[in-house]
């Protein structure tokens, strides 16, 4: 027993010898996918170019839900990464309150974060009793269509300006051959899609009152039934868009085999990897072309409790080189996203992030639904949508009444 | 003999020793984690595990869950064909290859090989070839077939036979190779009265060969069923659980809950049944296996 | 569902001694009943290959070929930069160099942790068999259910249990994790192995005053091969193809090879890369699979030397 102990403390030892290698910085993620990779490397690049430390790259393929488990398991397992990133909004809140994460308010005070950061909402997400706990890295919005233009040219028509246009044109596209709309098979696309329908068609006061303060009444109402009708239409044209993941989704439409997605600005990204030009392969409606608002939700870096001095040293170092103008500009090109601050130049925009900058500065900004829905209230709208797109046999109001329970019981 | 107390507890002690591993995993891991489990599925816990107890709200939330019930149901579907055809298929295959034949090598490296290969692996070969687009279905209609119809994966009433036929090639290769040392572990000497007493072979194994089996047979059924109760990854790499939620199962609700929807406390609900229903089964074999040879 | 009707269908032998497992070569060799034998196992090894012929087809072909094609043709043009790809060059995130980052890793991870998992379970079969003790019944049973525990349940218990014992993030926890997970089937395996075998051996021993040990590694060791190769590859299977525990309680210069086919399979760089993702498969496939083929010949002599009874 005594050999084995011993064994057991020496491995220990050297497993503790290996991480203290400081300036190592271990930073999880879970952005694989092309355009997300190419975002996520200018980050590497960038903090190793400006500081001595060294990015070393943990990324998880399989998006949050498999690598979330990994994460927190490294933080109460007592060996945190160096860095992790999270949705913003409301999921890291408990780890805050546990203690577990770092204060990064020093830094985002000798940055002058609160000056820069536009929307303010965005530092507000990462902000707990007066403290900062994360950096915002950039705006993502979900109110977005992705049109083909040569699908459209295929059928004769003129690539539609809206949502309503966009349902005219379908039954053409379908007999052309062409999937009208693209829609890939994971719940949480589902929901996205439909979110977009009612903060477009219904307006974002609406989602605002339904998910903001859980108004059932209002779930249940007339303009949600017409949300309703709509996603009962888009459970039409989607039929035959047999993918999983999103970007084979947006795939379709880049390889012109689908008219159009509703997805958020991350798609963006696909199209470029792919080398279409915005306004000529594809075209880019904000709002759907009904509203031009757009949400402002995005991703932020956390920072775990490591009481390792080099650590924290290389933390404060990549928090601060996260925000700087030159990251800020790199990293969103390539992410098809927008920058946290607005005093970056992005000349180099396409017309589909202009746009969207537009629309930002104009402040048509509404709050992303991850800030007012917990992850669990998500997770019921996922399953809940996931199973009326792909099941004709749900009607919509059907959908609906259960759409008013969820909403009726979130917290 | 008379054994004072403190002898009988030294009795075997090697052997108590060695079981000392055992009993820590059975006492710590399993009954402490359980308990844990349990537990905790009475609390609100979200992110991380908190004792803040709200008594059976998971529960009632739980089985009013839609997706909970089609869960079940796609469990108890799976389960009772996995079982009864990977067993059966198991052991005729077992008995074919018992026959002296030749390349018996060959043939059962080839049931076996799929085996090797993960659950991940295996989902992924077959959301393949059952792909409509360009899977079976689309080589048979450029066959000149066209009205051939054959897209489990897209089809929610039989999606979970999709994912049957693949856990079936995954799985049936180590039930054929359990029976098959099984098989061989019968005395030649049976055979040779069965066949001295002109009995038909398949009646030689059905009365006879498959009965003294049992023990072969219980190891078969755990290992089987413990697969079935963890269906997991088959499923997530095959068809993510869809066409919506058509072929979801219990364990991959728990997974969805408490790491996507970060919401432990439902997860753990979920488990709490699941881990109920085991115990429904368990504790009726242990009362068999063990209650009867008391008395022996 | 023929094969149900098999059995039955099947010609009941009449007189010649052939049924038995070890009997002679049958003398005709197209008789209806080596047809019907031989169609059969045809016709299943077929179903089994399929994947498989399918798999290494289409890793050997280029993505135009795959986009046009139909799946069970063979190459037009036979290229293995998949499988250079999947080895050396496939991302994610930010490493490039594919699954050759994770091999060494699911080595170190997967040869202690078999011995270990087989080592512990052989002994707690020995004992449940031959030593029966108070309450080893009650134990195994709680080992039992602990086999139809889900995974996932168990990831926080046993992250706080490793915090404790600060093992966690090592390769010792990892190794532990999966002794404990592999313990109640190799358990149920090796406990119903030992029962089978003759009790008078065990007897025998005993009367000569041989203790635990000795006789574990004397009588019970040598008669047990077959048992082991099972249990090795259960083992061998299930470790290799851990993705879940790799991932969850080590840290990323531990990460198994699974931890990439994950990334490779699940992160679409634009277009899903279908032949790197099939080379990428059999890639990580192939040392369980190179163990079965090696073992499936000490499974026979195993089985050739466990029936010559003492």
């Amino acid at each position: 027993m005594k050999s084995i102990r011993t064994v057991l403390t020496a491995t220990t030892a050297l497993c503790a010898a290996g991480s203290v290698y400081a300036a190592d910085l271990e930073v999880t993620h879970w952005w694989t996918s092309g355009g997300e990779a190419a975002a996520v490397a200018e980050f590497a690049r960038e903090f190793e170019a400006q500081t001595d430390n060294t990015w070393v790259d943990g990324a998880i393929a399989g998006g949050g839900g498999t690598a979330r488990p990994v994460m927190v398991s490294r933080i109460i397992g007592g060996d945190p990464m160096g860095a992790f990133q999270f949705n913003h909004g409301r999921q890291a809140e408990e780890l805050i309150e546990a203690g577990l994460l770092r204060d990064m308010t020093h830094v985002a005070e000798a940055e002058g974060w609160k000056d820069i950061v536009n929307p303010p909402s965005l530092l507000d997400a990462c902000t707990v009793d007066g403290k900062i706990y994360c950096a915002p890295v950039n705006i993502h919005s979900w109110q977005w269509l992705w049109l083909s233009n040569a699908a459209f040219e295929k059928t004769n028509q003129a690539v539609p300006t809206n949502w309503d246009e966009f349902v005219a044109a379908a039954p053409a596209l379908r007999e052309a051959g062409i999937t009208p709309m693209a829609l890939g098979g994971q719940p949480w696309q589902s929901s996205g899609a439909f979110n977009v329908l009612m903060a477009t068609l219904a307006g974002p006061d609406v989602l605002q009152q339904i998910y903001g303060d859980g108004d059932a009444e209002m779930a249940a109402g007339d303009k949600m039934t017409r949300v309703f009708q709509a996603a009962s239409n888009m459970r039409e044209m989607v039929q035959g868009s047999n993918v999983q993941d999103w970007n084979q989704a947006t795939n379709l439409v880049i390889t012109d085999q689908a008219g159009g997605q509703i997805m958020g600005d991350w798609a963006q990204g696909e199209f470029a990897v792919a080398g279409e030009v915005a306004g000529t392969d594809y075209t880019c409606l904000p709002g759907l072309g009904v509203i031009e608002v757009i949400s402002t939700g995005g991703d932020a870096f956390y920072f775990p409790e490591t009481g390792d001095a080099e650590t924290e040293a290389a933390q404060d170092a990549l928090a601060a080189t996260l925000l700087k103008p030159n990251t800020q500009v790199a990293f969103n090109l390539k992410k098809g996203s927008l920058p946290v601050r607005s005093d970056v130049d992005l000349e180099t925009a396409n017309d589909c992030m202009k746009k969207g900058l537009e629309i930002l500065g104009s402040g048509a900004i509404m709050p992303d639904v991850n800030m007012l829905n917990t992850e669990d209230t998500n997770n019921q709208l996922n399953d809940l949508f996931v199973q009326f797109f792909q099941d004709p046999s749900i009607s919509a109001d059907d959908a609906q009444a259960r759409f008013v329970d969820i909403v009726a019981s979130k917290d | 003999m008379a054994a004072t107390r403190p002898i009988r507890l030294f009795r075997n002690i090697s052997a108590k020793i060695a079981a000392i591993p055992m009993i820590l995993t059975a006492m710590v891991v399993f009954v402490g984690g359980t308990a844990w489990t349990v537990t905790y599925s009475f609390t609100s816990s979200k992110l991380l595990p908190k004792a803040k107890f709200v008594g059976l709200d998971q529960y009632e939330r739980l089985w009013n869950t839609p997706r909970w019930l089609v869960s079940l149901e796609n469990l108890l579907i799976y389960g009772i064909c996995m079982m009864v055809l990977s067993l059966v298929l198991g052991f005729v295959l077992a008995a074919l290859l018992d026959q002296k034949i030749r390349f018996e090598n060959t043939f059962r490296t080839i049931l076996l090989y799929p085996f090797a290969l993960s659950f991940i692996v295996t989902g992924l070969v077959w959301q393949w070839l059952l792909n409509p687009d360009f899977g079976i279905q689309s080589v048979i209609h450029r066959m000149g077939w066209t009205s051939f119809n054959f897209d489990p994966l897209y089809n929610a009433d039989i999606v979970i036979f999709g994912v049957l036929i693949a856990g079936l090639w995954q799985g049936t290769g180590l039930v054929m190779c359990l029976m098959l040392a099984g098989l061989r572990g019968i005395d030649q000497d049976i055979w040779k009265a069965a066949r001295v007493d002109g009995i038909p072979s398949w009646k030689t194994y059905i009365f006879i060969v498959i009965p003294m089996m049992r023990p072969v047979f219980i190891t078969t059924l755990v290992i089987i069923a413990s697969g079935i109760v963890r269906l997991y990854d088959l499923i997530v790499a095959q068809t993510g659980g869809g066409p919506g939620i058509a072929s979801d199962v219990p364990a991959k609700y728990v997974y969805d809950y408490m790491f996507q929807g970060q919401n432990l406390g439902q997860g753990f609900a979920a488990s709490t049944m699941m881990l109920l229903a085991v115990l429904v089964v368990v504790i009726p074999w242990a009362y068999l296996e063990f209650g009867g040879k008391k008395h022996v | 569902m023929s094969d149900t009707a098999l059995l039955s269908s099947a010609p009941p032998v009449s007189g010649d001694a052939m049924t038995g497992p070890r009997g002679p070569k049958p003398r005709r060799r197209f008789s209806r009943r080596n047809i019907f034998i031989y169609g059969t196992l045809i016709v299943v090894a077929l179903y089994y290959l399929l994947p498989l012929y399918v798999m290494i087809v289409t890793s050997l072909k280029g993505m135009p070929e795959i986009r046009l094609g139909n799946i069970f043709a063979p190459p037009v043009e036979i290229t293995f930069e998949p499988w250079v790809k999947a080895w050396a060059e496939a991302c994610t995130g930010l490493n490039c160099d594919g699954l050759s980052r994770g091999f060494w890793n699911s080595v170190r991870i997967t040869v202690p942790s078999v011995l270990a998992s087989i080592a512990i379970a052989s002994v707690n079969g020995y004992a449940l068999a031959n030593w029966r003790f108070k309450g080893a019944d009650a134990f195994f049973t709680i080992l039992i259910f602990g086999a139809f525990i889900p995974y996932q349940v168990m990831l926080y218990p046993i992250v706080i249990l490793l915090r404790e014992m600060g093992l966690y993030g090592s390769l010792t926890g990892l190794i532990m994790v999966h002794s404990i997970f592999g313990m109640p089937i190799l358990t149920l395996l090796f406990r119903n192995y030992f029962t089978s075998l003759p009790e008078e051996l065990f007897k025998a021993a005993r009367v000569d005053g041989a203790g635990f040990w000795q006789i574990y590694f004397q009588i019970m060791l040598p008669m047990s091969l077959p048992i082991f190769v099972v249990a090795m590859i259960l083992q061998v299977t299930g470790i290799w193809n851990d993705f879940l525990f790799g991932v969850v309680y080590t840290k990323p210069d531990l990460y198994p090879m699974t931890v990439q086919l994950n990334n490779i399979v699940n992160s679409v760089q634009g277009v899903k890369e279908y032949n790197v993702n099939m080379a990428a498969t059999l890639l990580t496939g192939l040392v369980p699979l190179v163990i079965y083929f090696v073992s499936g010949k000490l499974f026979v002599r195993g089985i050739a030397a466990g029936a010559v009874k003492g």
